[in-house]
């Protein structure tokens, strides 16, 4: 899955759903991961987006980068607009109302408007069971609003709410497991995808489109302005963190953890952490603590695999 | 025919929104608006309403899923009350200014603190300028009759607005009355399918929601405000329409002994039949007053309210919410700034009362309009005055 290219996605499909002239950064990893997961939908679907930076370099009035039907509304709601989306289809395709068969429900939000504010909206559609999927893009922290720390922000990354400084690490907490959140609602499907395995990414979102009922998947997203990182090197970045054991690649179906890759050894956590201006205040003690994190939790996850 | 039932005012809502074949129902349960939703639950539990009852997990999320539902081209209903429409505030201005199409009932009820369950208009107030279509109800007649109209005036494709029809908390909604329910046949001929015309949909690609840089947001709301003014004139012909088909009229401002009377009541929603008792007291002991009661509140009836009361000396208006440190009543503020630029206008007298479900009973009334005659009279040196209260 390493020796894959970039350029493999124009395997799968050339139409782009996400279109071209929209106005994320130069090298947003968010923007491909976005580009590459609506490839893998198709276009029987309505996505429904939170609040943040998709939202804002995709639509501004009077343009829209999208070529599938697609709305916003608020930040923390998504999951519940999306709920309201699935029902109305669904009610109105049993009364013969409207014919819309096998429309696939997408909400896409940001790690803030899954893991913080929007994650009572997201459990209670969950828990109800809609026939939807909800993907998060994660890029660790409030990006849109200018780097902030989020409850999905790693341990020690300095952010603009979590500085580093003389009696601070940093973000003082561990990053929260929101796909074990997920995994706790008993959905029939949950993954973890990042774009740089483009692949997987495909293979998972077609996956998750499969299911009749919630799926969640959770994409990372490199950010290089918040993180601090050389633009061209996003595509890395995600394989670096995926090799690392900082982002683990894995599915959990109808509660069966399978690791997506298989790492015998990890690579060290600094040749991640070290490309990345967030963490360069870290000390070595502070790096050993995060690898020793890592590897627990990686341990943990290849049990929960076995 | 329409057919004659006993029947709690809330039920009967629920009754008519089954009549209406609503798809969708997103709500969360807040007290006095449950006995709505609950019914609607036991409706579609028992398939006599074929619809998706969402039973989500806040209020914030009941709106969300509205506008989900509504944006697929869902006909939607939900009900809330108090803090419920309160956690849903932000949600509120968003269907108005995507025009979504949604019905809502309000259970009208206080906010808190302290936490009172019961019936007043803090929760109307708060919500004035969300940009939805706003009417206030007397009895169960007219709920059971603007569940109806509210579902066709909402969709029109001349307004695509959401619409909320107030009903006082406990005061109005857990009464139980002789009502008039119209039969499927006689809806059906009323209320013509929802047909959204930019719904979400896969073989017609819309974005909605986009937002709005300064150089476009001001024409974005003017084009709301525009919107929302010329709903009445659908809402109008909506009400003239439903007489004609089911022989009861509705008006955005209703009048009781108000021809020619030299003081008027002004009040809204289910206290104003209590007034009209007041009223036909003080009358018979020859005190020249009548009653006006405001039924439309957005858009608010400007002409029609001024028309009302041209003739008055004296205006006496009951608001049962209270604008803290401002002017007291907001209704009354708003009546006093629509008549301000009208010659000759009655003098205005503000009171506040009916809080937190506190009754006012027809001698109440009688007091306050005496009161108020007193003070237009003599004048007084506060903006307003707390009917009732205990100092």
């Amino acid at each position: 899955m390493d020796k894959q290219t970039v350029y493999i996605p124009r395997l799968a499909s050339t139409k782009e759903r996400f279109a071209p002239g929209h106005r994320a950064c130069i090298g947003c990893g968010e923007a491909l991961a976005v580009r590459l997961v609506c490839k893998a939908l198709g276009d029987n679907v309505i996505i429904a987006n939170a609040t943040g930076c998709m939202e804002i370099v995709s639509s501004q009035l009077p343009y829209t980068s999208w070529t599938v039907p697609w709305i916003h509304t608020l930040f923390e709601n998504t999951a519940a607009v999306a709920s309201g989306m699935e029902s109305g289809l669904k009610a109105m395709n049993r009364k013969g109302v409207k014919s819309l068969p096998g429309v696939k429900v997408v909400a896409m939000a940001g790690d803030g408007g899954t893991s913080d504010i929007g994650l009572q909206a997201l459990s209670g559609a969950l828990e109800r069971g809609h026939n939807f999927l909800y993907v998060c893009f994660d890029n660790e922290a409030y990006m849109n609003t200018g780097i902030q720390r989020s409850s999905s922000t790693p341990y020690g990354a300095s952010t603009t709410t979590s500085p580093a400084g003389k009696v601070s690490v940093g973000k003082f907490s561990w990053k929260k497991n929101m796909p074990a959140i997920a995994v706790a609602h008993n959905v029939p499907y949950v993954a973890t995808a990042s774009p740089s395995y483009f692949k997987d990414l495909f293979s998972k979102v077609k996956k998750a489109v499969a299911v009749n009922g919630p799926a969640y998947l959770h994409v990372l997203s490199v950010c290089p302005v918040g993180w601090r990182s050389a633009p061209e090197l996003s595509v890395r970045m995600g394989r670096l963190a995926v090799q690392t054991g900082m982002f683990p690649l894995y599915e959990v179906e109808n509660g069966k953890y399978k690791l997506s890759m298989d790492l015998p050894k990890l690579r060290p956590v600094a040749d991640y952490l070290k490309l990345q201006g967030r963490f360069r205040h870290l000390t070595q003690d502070m790096i050993q603590e995060i690898q020793r994190r890592v590897n627990e939790e990686y341990a943990k996850l290849k049990e929960k695999a076995a | 025919m329409a057919i004659k039932v006993g029947m709690e005012v809330s039920v009967a809502m629920g009754e008519m929104v089954k009549l209406a074949s609503a798809d969708v129902i997103a709500a969360y349960p807040i007290t006095p608006q449950t006995h709505i939703v609950e019914h609607l639950a036991e409706l579609v539990a028992d398939g006599e309403l074929d619809a998706e009852f969402i039973a989500v997990e806040s209020e914030h999320s009941a709106m969300s899923a509205c506008l989900g539902s509504a944006a697929v081209g869902a006909r939607t209903f939900t009900a809330s009350a108090g803090q419920g429409l309160e956690l849903m505030h932000e949600v509120l201005y968003v269907a108005s200014a995507m025009r979504l199409p949604i019905v809502m009932a309000v259970a009208n009820r206080a906010l808190s603190a302290p936490l009172s369950v019961w019936g007043d208009h803090s929760d109307v107030m708060a919500v004035r300028d969300t940009g939805w279509i706003q009417m206030f109800t007397e009895n169960g007649q007219e709920v059971v009759d603007n569940t109806l109209c509210a579902f066709r005036i909402a969709e029109h494709p001349r307004v695509l607005l959401p619409l909320m029809v107030h009903l006082d908390g406990f005061h109005l909604s857990h009464m139980i009355e002789p009502l008039l329910l119209p039969e499927q046949s006689e809806v059906d001929r009323f209320l013509p399918p929802n047909s959204y015309p930019l719904s979400l949909d896969p073989a017609r690609p819309v974005t909605m929601g986009d937002f709005a840089p300064p150089v476009i947001y001001t024409e974005t709301k003017w084009a709301q405000e525009v919107n929302l003014r010329a709903s009445k004139e659908v809402i109008l012909d909506c009400w003239k329409e439903f007489g004609d088909a089911f022989g009861r009229y509705y008006s955005p401002v209703e009048s009781y002994h108000s021809e020619g009377a030299r003081v008027l009541l002004l009040t809204m929603g289910s206290f104003s039949e209590t007034a009209m008792l007041a009223v036909d007291s003080l009358r018979s002991q020859g005190v020249d007053v009548g009653l006006v009661r405001l039924r439309l509140w957005r858009p608010f009836p400007f002409d029609e309210l001024r028309q009302a009361v041209k003739e008055a000396e004296v205006l006496i208006v009951l608001d049962r919410a209270l604008s803290v440190g401002g002017p007291g009543g907001p209704v009354c503020s708003e009546v006093k700034a629509a008549l301000y630029q009208v010659e000759p206008r009655p003098k205005v007298v503000s009171f506040v009362g009916g809080l937190g479900g506190r009754d006012i009973t027809v001698s109440g009334f009688e007091e306050i309009i005496k009161r108020g005659m007193d003070i237009a009279e003599k004048g007084s040196a506060s903006e307003f005055e707390m009917f009732g209260v205990r100092e």
